[in-house]
């Protein structure tokens, strides 16, 4: 048994700047097993999976392949002993045809020149062989996610990689398209390759994974066989600590209407039609709705219009019963809307301004931080010291920390800080714990709570399913720019939900009731 | 017999704009290619104006000095070409080496390769001609070329009162586009521009594809700054005209034509046709009696130049990646 690891990383520190990202981690893939490797964000595991692939070298320990050490360092070195990598972030050339990005770096030449027929053979070979499908000739931008990994896929079979790895593929697919992707990594291990498999989702290592690797804080917390495992204890090894997993809530208590939205629709800022199609839905003070969705069915553009980014084509939205339809930014917030972006680099916070600044982003006019025209410093400084002490924002210098510095969580803390401490009658959150880790989203999840409880009206926008069924009260479903379902997650499967969410279900009832 | 004299007259303008067209549709062409591989690997090149008057001026220095020897103008030219290149290549070095070695900002780098051009060719001329620039006499028209230019319509179109620049240029043309579509180097010289990363990933050396594209574009630069100098100046360069912005009117049309080559080859006919207009005024009945003011003809390709950027430049897609330096490391 000793004998049969095809990978071996032994011992691997790598330090960054600031941070030690491996601290002495050992890793050993056997052959024709599928490995999980489990741990929080920023618990190392890209990077890890980074030097495996040529991308970091390790600042030491070896790797070994069939027990002989190797250098990598390269992807050229990584592709030459077999090593092939999907990552997080598709690494596809959004202009080139799905056959141009399969074989480039690996193309048939002669003089030079492209052979694409002797690719073209190549690559349908192993489709008809796994059953991977796709149109060669099609233009990655213009096929969806779950096919831009099946490409991703094909270039490592293409390059006949025998070990695989997988850095968090499930988070762009839809729950139908996991269980397609489970099927095929169980028919890669059957056929001898061997699979790293990266994620911080427990249910899909119970389901699919041999053994797994525990990461935490750059260490290596140990390797568990699967069948002698359970998913409480996997994230104990993960996190350190008991988790709980489901929001503690009581039952919401909808008071009058906050937020409705009217026959709503969006353009799109990439193709002619509307991103957002004739939606229409109310939102009631103390309840938290969620918009579930696939990344990319008009969700990003559906809070563009309601927070004022984007003007509809057509439709009305009321907040608090004034129309606010083509109000400006400044006149929402004041009506009493609080925004937690998509974004938040982009929307949510000014990279180098001081902590302090960007608390009071929203509010710096008012009287309260300002005299003729000049900041009010020392109000400025003592708010910002309020909001630091009770939302628990940890950065270097206090107050005036350059936010840029800051760790995502923390940025995260000081947008949901400034928000929810703004006068408000309803939260639009969209993907408000993205990026976090569990400790975080535990704390997120307890604000928008305790804020719903305030009798404030909350809006979710969430990728997430685990998200959309603990948080919510009620569901919306989003698919193609139309809401195709209402449900309520005590009586809604996730499984129904993944038929809602890749629009092979559909309800109209309740569409009706609106018009 | 009068509506016949309009016709031939209408005939005679029509070979007129064409025979001028080429010549000056030519160096827009090759330098607004140049750019397009340049900035399809990935690095802005802004410094075309500057290669370009590079080139001409050393393509010149060695016409000057050949031109008493007797040789053939026509090889004259070809090894002034072939100098032209040279240096337009060693000057392209000193961009590529900041863009894509130091990682400096593209657009000032360029800017700065565009300005020390122009004053170093006048201190130079200054010192040792005791004048602006290069002034040559070799004589690189052809009013004819034998056999070709007797073949009807064709003939006068395509084969009189040109230069050799038109047939070279188009060449290049042809070479550019199967290098770009359909040569392993012009696959992942094109993936550079787009997405480095995934370039990297599968072992493209994304460094030395960029040094490739803003090569290439030195050398074509170059060229077509000799070109200029051959088909418009009379094989002549000086420090104050320098290419008359030919190298930003060059880039207009590299985004004109969406940086496609033989888009980019229409794009160069389109603003060269606005650039031959003014000299040919005078031959067309009607635009000769509206009486307009000759400045503003030389105007029309530069206002042209502003007008569908206007309009164009909202749907244009330039490649993703360009101006921003490549580093390993970001992901």
């Amino acid at each position: 048994m000793e004998d049969n690891y095809i990978i071996e990383m032994l011992n691997i520190t790598k330090v960054f700047p600031g941070i030690v990202a491996n601290d002495n981690v050992t890793l050993r893939l056997k052959k024709g097993e599928i490995h999980a490797l489990l741990g929080e964000n920023g618990a190392g595991k890209s990077t890890l999976m980074s030097i495996l692939f040529g991308l970091y070298q390790a600042d030491s320990g070896e790797i070994r392949k069939n027990g002989k050490v190797v250098k990598i360092n390269n992807p050229n070195d990584a592709n030459a002993l077999g090593i092939g990598m999907v990552h997080q972030h598709f690494k596809l050339v959004e202009i080139f045809t799905v056959l141009e990005n399969i074989m480039l770096g690996d193309e048939p030449t002669k003089l030079g020149f492209l052979q694409r027929k002797q690719a073209r053979e190549r690559i349908m070979k192993f489709s008809q062989q796994y059953g991977l499908e796709v149109n060669l000739d099609a233009l990655i931008e213009d096929i969806s996610v779950g096919m831009q990994q099946r490409v991703e896929i094909l270039k490592m079979l293409y390059r006949d990689n025998e070990i695989l790895i997988f850095d968090e593929p499930t988070a762009v697919l839809t729950p139908q398209e996991i269980d397609d992707l489970m099927e095929i990594m169980r028919e890669f291990a059957r056929s001898g390759k061997s699979i790293i498999f990266i994620t911080h989702k427990l249910n899909e290592i119970m389901a699919v994974a041999d053994r797994c690797t525990v990461l935490r804080k750059g260490k290596c917390v140990g390797t568990v066989n699967i069948k002698d495992t359970t998913k409480e204890e996997l994230s104990r090894m993960m996190v350190g600590r008991d988790v709980s997993f489901s929001v503690n809530k009581a039952d919401a208590n909808p008071g009058e209407v906050v937020l409705s939205v009217r026959n709503l629709s969006v353009p799109s800022s990439i193709h002619k039609t509307n991103a957002v199609r004739n939606v229409s839905f109310d939102v009631r003070a103390g309840e938290i709705v969620c918009i579930a969705g696939i990344d990319g069915n008009g969700q990003t553009e559906l809070v563009y219009a309601l927070t004022g980014l984007e003007r509809p084509s057509g439709g009305t939205i009321t907040l608090c019963g004034r129309d606010i339809t083509r109000a400006s930014i400044r006149n929402r917030s004041k009506t009493g809307m609080s925004h937690i972006p998509e974004d938040r680099q982009k929307h949510g916070l000014i990279l180098d301004y001081t902590l302090e600044e960007n608390l009071v982003l929203q509010r710096y006019w008012q009287p309260e931080f300002q005299n003729k025209g000049f900041i009010r410093f020392d109000a400025m400084r003592s708010y910002a010291t309020r909001l630091i002490d009770q939302y628990d924002i940890r950065s270097g210098q206090g107050p005036v920390t350059i936010v840029r510095s800051m760790s995502g969580g923390n940025q995260q803390k000081a947008i949901v800080a400034r928000e929810l401490d703004k006068d408000h009658k309803l939260l639009v959150a969209v993907q408000p714990t993205r990026g976090l880790d569990v400790g975080a989203i535990e704390y997120i999840h307890r604000q928008l709570v305790s804020d719903r409880d305030a009798g404030k009206a909350v809006l979710i926008v969430s990728f997430e399913l685990d998200e959309v069924m603990d948080i919510s009260d009620r569901i919306l479903v989003m698919y193609e720019g139309e809401i195709v379902g209402e449900l309520d997650p005590k009586t809604t499967t996730v499984q129904e939900l993944g038929l809602y969410m890749s629009g092979a279900k559909r309800s109209t009832v309740k569409e009706m009731s609106y018009a | 017999m009068n509506s016949n004299d309009l016709l031939k007259e209408f005939i005679d303008v029509f070979y007129f704009i064409v025979q001028n067209m080429l010549p000056v549709a030519i160096p827009l062409l090759l330098v607004a290619l140049g750019g397009m591989f340049s900035e399809r690997s990935g690095v802005i090149n802004i410094a075309l104006e500057g290669i370009m008057l590079f080139g001409a001026f050393f393509g010149c220095l060695f016409v000057y000095y050949v031109q008493n020897t007797g040789l053939n103008p026509q090889v004259i030219l070809l090894l002034g070409m072939v100098i032209g290149a040279i240096s337009g290549f060693i000057y392209s070095l000193l961009l590529s080496v900041a863009a894509v070695n130091l990682k400096a900002d593209q657009t000032i780098t360029g800017t700065a390769l565009n300005l020390i051009i122009p004053a170093g060719i006048l201190l130079f001329s200054r010192m040792y001609f005791n004048s602006d620039g290069v002034t040559t006499r070799v004589r690189f028209y052809i009013s004819k070329i034998p056999v070709l230019g007797d073949i009807p319509v064709i003939g006068r179109l395509f084969f009189q009162n040109t230069y050799i620049t038109v047939y070279i240029g188009l060449l290049l043309l042809v070479i550019c586009t199967i290098f770009f579509y359909k040569t392993r180097l012009g696959l992942r010289l094109r993936a550079c521009g787009e997405h480095p990363h995934a370039a990297d990933s599968v072992g493209i050396n994304v460094y030395r594809m960029r040094h490739l594209g803003v090569g290439l574009s030195g050398i074509l630069g170059g060229i077509g700054g000799f070109f200029y100098a051959v088909g418009i100046m009379d094989g002549n360069v000086n420090g104050h005209t320098g290419v008359a912005g030919f190298g930003f009117l060059a880039l207009a049309v590299m985004i004109f034509g969406q940086w496609k080559p033989i888009r980019i080859f229409f794009a160069a006919l389109f603003f060269a046709f606005f650039r031959t207009l003014a000299p040919s005024r005078s031959l067309i009945p009607f635009v000769r009696d509206m009486n307009i003011n000759a400045a503003y003809f030389k105007m029309l390709p530069y206002a042209a130049t502003m007008v569908v950027l206007a309009f164009t430049s909202k749907k244009s897609r330039a490649p993703k990646a360009e101006g921003i330096p490549f580093d390993k490391g970001q992901r």
